[in-house]
């Protein structure tokens, strides 16, 4: 009668031991699925996003062939983008990278307002006022920033600030891992 | 007893209003197409995606700009000619499949289709394992010669001390 109670009582127990199990390595398995991952290594959409209001020249995807380079997607009603400026503007004077910038949904004239104001780390800027690119990008929110190759494929996506951390930890490496000769 | 109905019809009456502004699609009028036969897919295709910034709304349904910015890039693509699912795939390229409201049947996905059919499953086996053994327990076995003897000197003497007990002062 012992033996019979211990396996009753057992029984529930393997049974949820067995789901909970099956449930965390399938979570934590491939299963993982971000909003714009599945953007990863296709190509850059064609586009030529006008000049920021101001500027001479606006950014076209053909200026970004040729190099690893990130893009990144500001705004200048957005405080994280403004935290996250001084880092670009660090980037930009050391040369690690060449950074580029898209204004997106901003009202005309901020976008270059923001730069004359806080510093314009980017080698050019294009404007997005109606999010059509972003749409195309999968942008979901600013500041967002992309890692795209040499032949124009985007690498990596980082939602969120652009941090010394998330620089040193996901992006450098990463850099260096594309521009390893193979 | 009209009284109290009254009020609740007019309460429910005054639910309703209410919500339905909500339950109005969020689909502008200058984002609309002039081809009705198109508009009438974008919309449906709409109902189908999630708006990427608002967890469980399509982007029919959402008011937020990035909602209206994925359907004027529906219109778009159906204007240049793609087909519905031409369009799904489209967007799923670059979303992932997180933007479908309607996850598709997948290797990745079946275990979610097939979950509560499994789990109804489990419960039933379960359930029978249970009875099975349940079953023969209420017979109880037969009392041997000698536990047959125990219980008749232990009713014996406890009839014995309860009449003692009654005929107690």
């Amino acid at each position: 009668m012992a033996g019979g109670i211990r396996k009753s009582v057992l029984i529930p127990v393997a049974v949820f031991v067995l789901i909970g199990g099956a449930l965390l390595a399938l979570a934590s398995s491939g299963g993982r699925e971000v909003a714009g991952e599945g953007y990863l290594d296709r190509p850059l959409p064609e586009f030529a996003q006008p000049p920021l209001i101001g500027d001479e020249r606006g950014l076209a995807a053909s200026d970004i062939r040729g190099e690893v380079a990130l893009i990144n997607v500001f705004a200048s009603w957005c405080a994280v983008c403004l935290s996250e400026h001084p880092m670009l503007m660090r980037l930009a004077e050391e040369e690690e990278v060449a950074l580029y910038g898209l204004n997106w949904r901003d009202r005309p004239g901020a976008g270059r307002r923001f730069l004359d104001r806080h510093g314009d780390p980017y080698v050019a800027t294009g404007e997005d006022a109606a999010g059509r690119l972003g749409a195309q990008l999968a942008v979901t929110g600013v500041p967002e920033t992309y890692l795209v190759d040499a032949e124009g494929r985007i690498r990596y996506r980082h939602v969120g600030a652009l941090t010394e951390r998330v620089w040193q930890e996901v992006l450098r490496p990463l850099i260096r891992e594309i521009e390893k000769p193979s | 007893m009209t009284g109290p109905r009254q009020l609740a019809r007019a309460l429910a009456v005054a639910c309703l209003c209410a919500i339905a502004p909500l339950a109005a699609p969020a689909v502008q009028p200058d984002e609309m197409l002039a081809d009705p036969a198109l508009e009438q897919r974008a919309r449906a295709l709409s109902l189908e995606m999630r708006c990427p910034v608002c967890r469980n709304q399509s982007i029919d349904d959402s008011n937020a700009e990035l909602a209206r910015d994925l359907r004027v890039l529906i219109r778009e693509r159906l204007v240049a000619g793609d087909s519905d699912a031409e369009v799904i795939d489209y967007l799923v390229a670059r979303y992932g499949a997180y933007i479908l409201l309607r996850p598709q049947i997948g290797a990745n996905t079946l275990l979610l289709w097939l979950a509560p059919a499994l789990m109804l499953g489990a419960a039933f086996a379960g359930f029978s394992i249970l009875w099975r053994h349940k079953r023969p327990s209420p017979e109880p076995e037969a009392l041997s010669e000698e536990e047959r003897a125990i219980l008749a000197r232990a009713l014996g003497q406890g009839a014995g001390q309860g009449a003692a007990q009654g005929d107690g002062p």
